[in-house]
């Protein structure tokens, strides 16, 4: 494979961090501001897509600050088909969330914007540090940098709930970070003979033994609890006390696909799926994914709040990634790295429309939303393709990555895993639809709003709608992503 | 300077002492001035200094050119002054330290101690030069006398503090003297079996004999031991420690507390090292059930968890940082006895990074009473917004504690949990993880109170000391604060990041040593 | 009887020492009154400075000055120096040192009881400590 030395990689992580000045510096002129954080979030886009080609072509963009920073560590980005992914993913809908969040937050009279937008773009440049890290050390750098940038943002209202929110948001993510990456981290780095680089083969496949593999897959599956797999998911629903383009960016693509990330890297990089699959213990990491699946459905399925039943269900979703992964094969992993994005358009699509709903007619509860959409008649709609991708329905993207889910389960020979993936479908629509059916279908006397709702500010809803018709897209056209799943996995070409 | 260079790290305090005893009583302007002259020139000497020792792997400067005996390998009669790549780390940071605090001083020494300008920098220069001789001197005679020198002044320093730091003062005397005593009782021990007084020549004299079986050797060790821990503050032997630097002046806490114990624990590796030998420390004992070294990092799991408990218990800043101290010289005897060469290179490099997360720590807190008129930690509310960069050189230094990359802290403990592993303590391993985690309670506590509003947090009214706090508070954070402050921060991202060249440099001085694999 | 003639008699400096150690100490940590404390701590360091001075000593020798007439022979014709005739200096000039840490620790120390006395009209650790429970704590 041909390796690009380019500093490219680190200007597209630089770009939102440096964007920090000028939005502290013009912090008063909020028109000035907001001004950079776009010019900041083309940028980076632009920057991305210009590695974009060279990546398809199977090749790999590298760039090293450090050359050793440990022992036979170095400081270093590699932008390989995984990383490039999610990268587009997160600098797309950075843009997008941006522009929603400029609605959002005039729109519901936020204070201390220029804090909120500071901080959102050190939270963009921890994502794309970790989507670039090239070793397992610079991974865990930017993963507790992105740690640490959320927490002013999911405090941001500064009162009591929020400071309850905050503390298990950051006692979750720190004490597992610490307490279980950083020794299964450290304990790697001994085993392999100083050598913590992502490869193909994994770094630490034939050096390891069976019991150690299954303690160091648990400590990470659990040490990275931005994944929020069960029992370590807590943190999620009650970050959700954060506004709501933080829970959209953040709390359904950034944070937590960071977490999920980490975990495929895991498996592909550390270990390597074909050492895995000589011994037998990824399977329990099935079983506790397709566990979390289950109970958080199940648990979504009572919330009445409507971003807290989100939270719940992107634990769910997020657990099929890991359960993807851990399957070890092809089309598991290929699933996988499909939902990251997948599941990305969906549930931000899910969490836009409900700041919408907030915006525009401050409702918070599921039970307050019945006849919703005779009056914001765009945004639910937006919200019915979002639900369909997210139970993976067809003519939306989340058909796809489950569809290759189920395929991989099927390659794997985990039957018991089929019924995981069909009972979770099931909830998935149960907690989604009736929202949608009571939100339109319904008598016009049960209608619990006045005509004079209208939809919310334009800077809100058009996000929406961009987010809801990729999620379409995506169906019909997953030919790139497809392609830079198959640089990992091989499948698809 | 060139050959005179490691003369001058120790003579430029110590002249400038005398120099403010005879004009700065007079002159009290010039008092500051000259202080700075002194310690960059110090400064300046150790950088050369340690030049040199990068080009040729140590540097050797006979006091008063007192030749060995026979040239090379005979014992030596005079003073020999003995830099390694190790020694030169801690003089640079004993450097580095002392100039940047005290450009810090230059308001507070007047807000704490008005009438006593000269006496205190002639002190703070004499403490100075006591910390560096410890560090530089291959005489093991010659370091009592420095320790005392150090320990003296840093009693007084101490005591012009409130009256509570009289008190604490008066404990630490007595403590430190037993402590000094124990070294003096061992090196005489010493002396008996091998009549000399230089490191080196202890050391081959040892071997060179068969001595390491005798009874003298081992009482010496242990009394040697006791000796510095009870310097460095290492639990049990702390209780002088948490008073003595929290009741102290600000200027004085934020000197002492990242010199003093470091050098101590400078002083306990340089005696396992170079006059022990690492033979002699990590073998088995015969007729104990235990290593030696097993039972040392036992203690100093102890200690790390013990430390941290503690401070987490603390509502004052201060006291707070003075507990994690403690901790954080648990980190570093565990380190240094856990038998293996990473070890080792992580109990230094902590030793460096150790040294600048506290002093970014007391520096910051030094402001923050400046500002506020206090320092408990129901006081903080709304710091955040009302200084916001004090507050971010706060938390940098805080991260530090904790361990998150990129600062240095997270690379001592990356070696520190690394050599755990290696030699199998996984007590060791498991106490610097809780320590992380008490460290990131306790100062997330604290950001919380400082990030939230008051209404929020409903503190109760700040309790104020108006003897051990000035009532009067700085509108502004003046420059000669703010500065060393952020200096001291970004050395911790500086250093955590350029971690590897410290960590050469270090085991460029430890290659020739012969580890043991593993004492478990 | 053979125990005293083994282990005690030859080795009296030790014991001397290790005793007045051990006065002191008990001194320093068990005394009320804080000048008694430091009455304690100059007994200590005496017991090691004696230790010292003792450890210098040699049978039937001589005080360590050499006669100019005594010096090596190669230089000055005389008779070369027999070593075991003269105590060994060092320790002793060792101490000088170390007195001098000594007495100035004490004065220092003494200094500090002054102002302790100022500050709490006692020098009794118990009135002091139950004073200091009075005042906000940590």
């Amino acid at each position: 494979m041909e390796t690009i030395t380019s500093p490219i990689p680190l200007f597209a992580c630089l770009a939102s961090l440096l964007a920090v000045i000028p939005i502290v510096a013009f912090g008063k002129n909020p028109n000035l501001r907001e001004s950079f954080t776009f010019s900041a979030g083309f940028a980076k886009l632009t920057l991305v897509l210009l590695m974009l080609p060279w990546v398809l072509d199977g090749k790999i963009v590298e760039f090293t600050f450090v050359d050793e920073i440990v022992k036979g560590v170095p400081l270093q980005f590699r932008v390989d088909g995984l990383g490039m992914l999610f990268t587009l993913v997160a600098s797309t809908l950075w843009i997008l969330t941006s522009l929603y969040a400029i609605g959002y937050m005039r729109g519901a009279h936020e204070g201390s914007q220029t804090r909120f937008f500071a901080f959102f773009a050190v939270s963009l440049s921890a994502t794309l540090g970790v989507a670039f890290a090239a070793n397992l050390l610079t991974m865990y750098l930017f993963y507790e940098m992105l740690s640490l940038a959320t927490f002013p943002l999911v405090t941001h209202h500064q009162d009591r709930e929020a400071r309850t929110g905050g503390r298990t948001y950051l006692t979750y993510l720190l004490s597992t970070s610490i307490g279980f990456v950083l020794p299964a981290m450290i304990y790697c780095y001994w085993k392999s003979g100083g050598n913590m680089d992502f490869s193909t083969g994994g770094f630490l496949a034939e050096k390891v033994g069976p019991t150690e593999s299954l303690v160091l897959l648990l400590l990470f599956v659990f040490g990275f609890a931005k994944s929020g797999v069960m029992p370590f998911h807590s943190w999620l629903p009650n970050a959700m006390v954060a506004p709501t383009p933080v829970s959209a960016l953040l709390h359904a693509v950034a944070v937590v696909k960071v977490g999920v990330f980490c975990i495929i890297r895991v498996f592909t990089g550390v270990f390597g799926t074909d050492f895995l699959k000589t011994m037998d213990v990824a399977v329990v990491i099935s079983w506790i994914a397709g566990f979390t699946v289950i109970v958080s459905s199940l648990i979504a399925l009572t919330q009445d709040n409507l971003k807290r039943r989100l939270a719940f269900s992107t634990i769910g979703q997020l657990s099929y990634i890991v359960l993807g992964v851990s399957l070890l094969s092809t089309f598991g992993v290929t699933g996988s790295i499909l939902h990251i994005a997948m599941h990305a358009c969906g549930k931000i699509t899910l969490f836009f429309c409900a700041g919408a709903i907030y915006v525009a007619a401050h409702k918070k509860y599921i039970s307050e939303l019945v006849g919703i959409g005779r009056v914001m008649p765009v945004t639910m709609s937006a919200f019915f393709i979002g639900s369909l991708s997210v139970i993976g329905l067809p003519v939306t993207g989340g058909l796809i990555s489950k569809f290759y889910l189920v395929m991989g389960t099927m390659q794997a020979g985990h039957m018991g895993l089929l019924a995981v993936f069909l009972v979770s479908s099931i909830l998935n629509a149960a907690y989604f639809l009736p929202i949608v059916y009571k939100a339109f279908l319904c008598r016009p006397e049960e209608s619990q709003f006045e005509p004079g709702i209208k939809e919310a500010p334009l800077a809100c809803v058009v996000p929406l709608c961009i987010t809801s018709i990729m999620s379409v897209l995506l169906f019909f056209f997953p030919g790139i992503l497809l392609d830079l799943a198959s640089l990992i996995t091989g499948v698809g070409n | 300077m060139g050959e005179q260079a490691p003369i001058v790290i120790v003579l430029a305090p110590l002249f400038g002492a005398l120099l403010i005893a005879f004009v700065g009583i007079r002159f009290k302007a010039l008092c500051l001035p000259v202080t700075l002259g002194a310690l960059s020139l110090s400064l300046a000497a150790t950088v050369e200094t340690f030049r040199t020792v990068l080009a040729r792997g140590e540097f050797v400067y006979l006091l008063g050119g007192w030749k060995r005996l026979q040239e090379g390998d005979g014992i030596s009669i005079g003073i020999e002054y003995r830099v390694d790549t190790i020694s030169g780390l801690v003089l640079l940071v004993i450097a580095a330290v002392s100039l940047l605090v005290a450009i810090y001083s230059r308001t507070r020494v007047v807000a704490d101690t008005p009438d006593r300008v000269p006496y205190y920098y002639m002190l703070y220069l004499l403490l100075v030069a006591g910390l560096a001789g410890m560090t530089i001197t291959n005489d093991a005679f010659n370091l009592y006398v420095l320790l005392e020198i150090s320990s003296l002044t840093s009693y007084a320093l101490i005591a012009v503090g409130s009256r509570r730091a009289v008190l604490s003062a008066f404990n630490y005397v007595i403590m430190g003297t037993i402590g000094a005593s124990f070294y003096l009782l061992g090196i005489g021990y010493l002396y008996i079996k091998t009549g000399v007084l230089n490191m080196q020549d202890i050391h081959a004299v040892i071997i060179a004999n068969d001595l390491a079986e005798s009874p003298s050797i081992r009482v010496a060790s242990v009394l040697i031991l006791m000796g510095v821990w009870i310097k460095m503050a290492f639990f049990p032997l702390h209780a002088w420690l948490p008073n003595a630097y929290s009741y102290s002046p600000t200027t004085t806490g934020a000197l002492m507390a990242p010199l003093v114990t470091k050098v101590m624990i400078y002083i306990m590796i340089r005696m396992m090292v170079t006059v022990f030998g690492l033979d002699y420390s990590f073998r088995a004992t015969p007729g104990m059930p235990l290593h030696w070294s097993n039972l040392v990092v036992t203690l100093s799991s102890i200690a790390i968890v013990a430390g941290s408990v503690m401070a987490l218990s603390r509502r004052d800043l201060k006291k707070m940082l003075t507990y994690i101290i403690i901790a954080e010289v648990g980190y570093m005897v565990g380190g240094a006895w856990l038998a293996n060469e990473k070890g080792m290179t992580g109990a230094v490099y902590h030793i460096v990074s150790d040294a600048f997360m506290t002093l970014c720590l007391f520096l910051a807190v030094g402001v923050i009473i400046a500002r506020t008129g206090q320092s408990r930690i129901e006081g903080m509310n709304g710091l955040f917004k009302k200084m916001p960069l004090t507050m971010a050189a706060f938390t940098i230094g805080a991260l530090s504690m904790i361990g998150l990359p990129p600062t240095c802290g997270f690379f001592s403990k990356w070696y520190l949990v690394g050599a755990g592993i290696e030699a199998g303590q996984w007590h060791y391993v498991g106490a610097l993880l809780f320590s992380s985690l008490m460290n990131a309670v306790i100062f997330f506590r604290i950001f919380e109170m400082a990030y939230f509003p008051k209404e929020v947090n409903e503190a109760e009214p700040a309790c104020f000391d108006p003897d051990a706090h000035p009532l009067e508070t700085l509108e502004k954070t003046p420059s000669s604060m703010a500065i060393p402050l952020w200096i001291s921060a970004v050395t911790l991202i500086v250093l955590g990041v350029f971690n590897y060249t410290i960590v050469q440099w270090i085991a460029s001085a430890l290659q020739s040593l012969n580890f043991f694999p593993a004492a478990g | 009887m053979e125990f005293f003639e083994q282990l005690i008699i030859p080795k009296f400096n030790y014991w001397i020492y290790v005793i007045l150690m051990m006065i002191g100490m008990r001194a320093m940590i068990a005394k009320n009154n804080l000048v008694k404390k430091l009455i304690g701590m100059a007994i200590f360091q005496t017991a090691i400075i004696l230790f010292y001075v003792s450890i210098g000593v040699k049978e039937g020798a001589n005080i360590p000055i050499l006669d100019h007439h005594m010096m090596p022979g190669e230089i000055h014709g005389g008779d070369p120096v027999v070593v075991a005739e003269f105590a060994n200096p060092l320790p002793h000039v060792l101490m000088l040192t170390a007195i001098v840490v000594g007495v100035a620790t004490l004065g220092l120390a003494l200094a500090m009881s002054q102002k302790i006395y100022r500050a709490y009209g006692t020098l009794e650790e118990d009135d002091i400590l139950s004073q200091i429970k009075l005042e906000p704590n940590d």
